[in-house]
């Protein structure tokens, strides 16, 4: 079920370099909170240590608090691979298993949590994913085709679908259709607002028009320069982000007279 | 650029405009190609002229009055055996100590380790056999009591139990040490490449990094490790040195593999019979490495098969 995400005062470093500096913010359960900010403001950065998957790279570590329903998830004896199966990720490009079929790549998650899952528990689990995901229709009759067949925006909906099969609480989206062309962009954005109501959405975005377009909450990250840390400038409603925000420099970079 | 022409009815040919590196890159991998076919043709050749002689012969002119498929038989199979023992022994092992090399140990101790697989693979198999037969071999009589006490009741292990050691098993073993590096290196080499898009995404779902790597390490490096298990077979096919000196044979086919009657392989066959052998012993000889070939090729196109089997998922589109 969808929870809330608080987070206080977290600054994540690559090794000696701060690359997000001191963020507060709360992520709201079941809405769609988007992040914008230039390139190089730690919008990834930040969104990876919210299922700790920063930790995969050699030196990377958070300071501060990040609680999922008040539970801290960085507490002593929270096992990351646990962080994980609550809070799911769908990434920039689209990742499905090349060597499973489609129908392997929807229950691999499920396969982890629980190896005894019988055929027709999975079977329904693989229809109710793909239909969440919106692709039920296009592969229902060829589940066990690869799923590097399938098109760049259905490969994108299969990694969502394959995200949404463990039922986690929260779901990050990290550019999720800067590779896809506008129609798949669309598919992915309205299957955003069907999601929303069971999972809290977070979404990394370039494209000021899809923020307002799918996001309840915005925050905007910003970088004074190279090799400054990046930093939450502000957080609000979107209308309120894209009308009249708070900072100056929000207003500058919705408006597009960014630099 | 010059358009092509067909010179007969003036229209433009299907032929695709090269540039001049481009024809010249195409003719050198061509002459290439047809170099290696010629090489392998040529020896086919040889092998088949020279054999023909013992192939027609009667039987009670060949070398111990047998007849050629009793002759071989049991140094195909010995051959088969010895590298089958490497085989299993080698791979898991050397796809465990490529996966902890390119996904378990930290930088500083997996470069190092590499570099020690490497080098085993730059030892001389003479090397190899020496170190067979002095130490692995009386090393091994232990174990070898030991598993013929508790599994005797298996054929491998019936026994009697060889003194000195120099037995298939040890013969196989030493085989696998022998083709460690290869399949250590090769396997390696893929894992090393596994998108971390894959692998992110399998940690993404909540997997341990055991479950990571049987996700989208091990499957995408699958037809790596198929390719370097087959190399590592085919040089202990043709091993020669180290079974010469390791193996103590006594010609029967067996699958005991702790006692001390072998049956030798082709190729340790072939040197240590080959000194002293002329006329129909030798296309006898040459009969047996004819066979030997052709159980290479037949390897290499089971491994083909194999790693074409599944390409519509080996994630290469
Ligand atoms: N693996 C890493 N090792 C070291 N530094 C890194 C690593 N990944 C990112 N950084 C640094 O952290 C900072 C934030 O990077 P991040 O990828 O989070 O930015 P971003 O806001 O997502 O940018 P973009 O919009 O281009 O995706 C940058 O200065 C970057 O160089
Ligand atoms: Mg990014």
């Amino acid at each position: 079920m969808a929870k809330t995400v608080d987070v206080e005062n977290l600054s994540i470093y690559y090794g000696s370099f701060l690359a997000v500096e001191d963020v507060t913010m709360t992520i709201r359960a079941q809405q769609v909170t988007a992040l914008i900010g230039p390139s190089g403001c730690g919008k990834s950065t930040f969104l990876r240590s919210i299922n700790r998957m920063h930790e995969v790279i050699p030196g990377a570590r958070v300071e501060g608090r990040l609680a999922l329903d008040g539970r801290d998830l960085y507490g002593p004896g929270v096992d990351p691979v646990g962080v994980r199966r609550q809070v799911g990720m769908v990434f920039q490009r689209p990742n499905p298993f090349p060597t499973m079929s489609i129908y392997e790549n929807v229950v691999a998650g499920m396969k982890l949590n629980n190896r005894k899952a019988s055929k027709p528990v999975l079977d329904e689990l693989v229809e109710m994913s793909l239909r969440g995901a919106n692709l039920w229709k296009e592969v229902k009759d060829r589940l066990d085709k690869p799923g590097s067949g399938l098109s760049g925006g259905q490969q994108q909906r299969l990694c969502i679908a394959r995200a949404i099969a463990v039922q986690p609480d929260v779901l990050l989206m990290d550019e999720p259709c800067s590779a896809l062309d506008p129609i798949s962009t669309l598919a992915i954005e309205d299957l955003i607002n069907e999601l929303k109501t069971e999972y809290t959405i977070v979404i990394v975005t370039h494209n000021m028009q899809q923020a307002a377009r799918v996001s309840n909450y915005t925050g905007f990250f910003n970088i004074e320069g190279t090799g400054k840390p990046g930093r939450l400038v502000e957080m609000d409603e979107t209308r309120t982000i894209f009308s009249h925000p708070a900072e100056k420099a929000t207003e500058d970079y919705v408006s597009g007279r960014f630099g | 650029m010059t358009s092509t022409t067909d010179a007969a009815t003036g229209r433009p040919t299907a032929r695709p405009v090269l540039q001049v590196g481009d024809r010249v890159f195409v003719n050198l991998t061509r002459g290439a190609g047809v170099l290696l076919l010629v090489v392998l043709a040529g020896v086919a050749v040889f092998l088949i002229a020279e054999a023909v002689p013992a192939l027609i012969a009667p039987s009670d002119e060949l070398p111990g009055g047998l007849t050629l498929i009793a002759y071989i038989a049991p140094l195909v199979f010995g051959t088969i055996l010895s590298a089958a023992i490497a085989l299993v022994v080698a791979t898991p092992l050397g796809v465990g100590v490529a996966l902890f090399i390119s996904h378990y140990a930290p930088l500083r101790i997996a470069q190092p380790l590499a570099y020690l697989v490497d080098l085993l693979a730059a030892v001389p198999s003479i090397v190899y056999g020496l170190w067979g037969a002095a130490v692995l071999g009386p090393a091994s009589v232990g174990l070898a009591t030991w598993l013929n006490e508790w599994f005797g009741w298996l054929p491998f292990f019936a026994g009697p139990v060889s003194a000195t050691g120099r037995t298939m098993l040890v013969a196989g073993l030493v085989l696998a040490v022998m083709i460690l590096p290869i399949i250590t290196a090769v396997s390696r080499e893929v894992f090393r490449q596994t998108p971390k898009l894959h692998e992110e995404a399998a940690l993404a779902l909540g997997a341990t990094r055991w479950e990571m790597i049987r996700m989208a390490v091990l499957p995408f490096g699958r037809s790596g490790v198929i390719s370097g298990a087959m190399l590592g077979l085919g040089r202990a096919l043709g091993e020669t040195m180290a079974v010469a000196i390791v193996l103590s044979v006594s010609g029967g086919v067996t699958l005991n593999l702790i006692s001390s009657g072998n049956p030798s392989t082709i190729a340790a066959n072939i040197a240590l019979q080959f000194p002293e052998s002329s006329g129909l012993a030798v296309n006898t000889l040459i009969a047996s490495g004819l066979v030997l070939f052709v159980i290479t090729l037949l390897v290499n196109a089971a491994a083909r098969a194999i790693v074409n089997r599944r390409r519509e998922f080996s994630g290469a589109n």
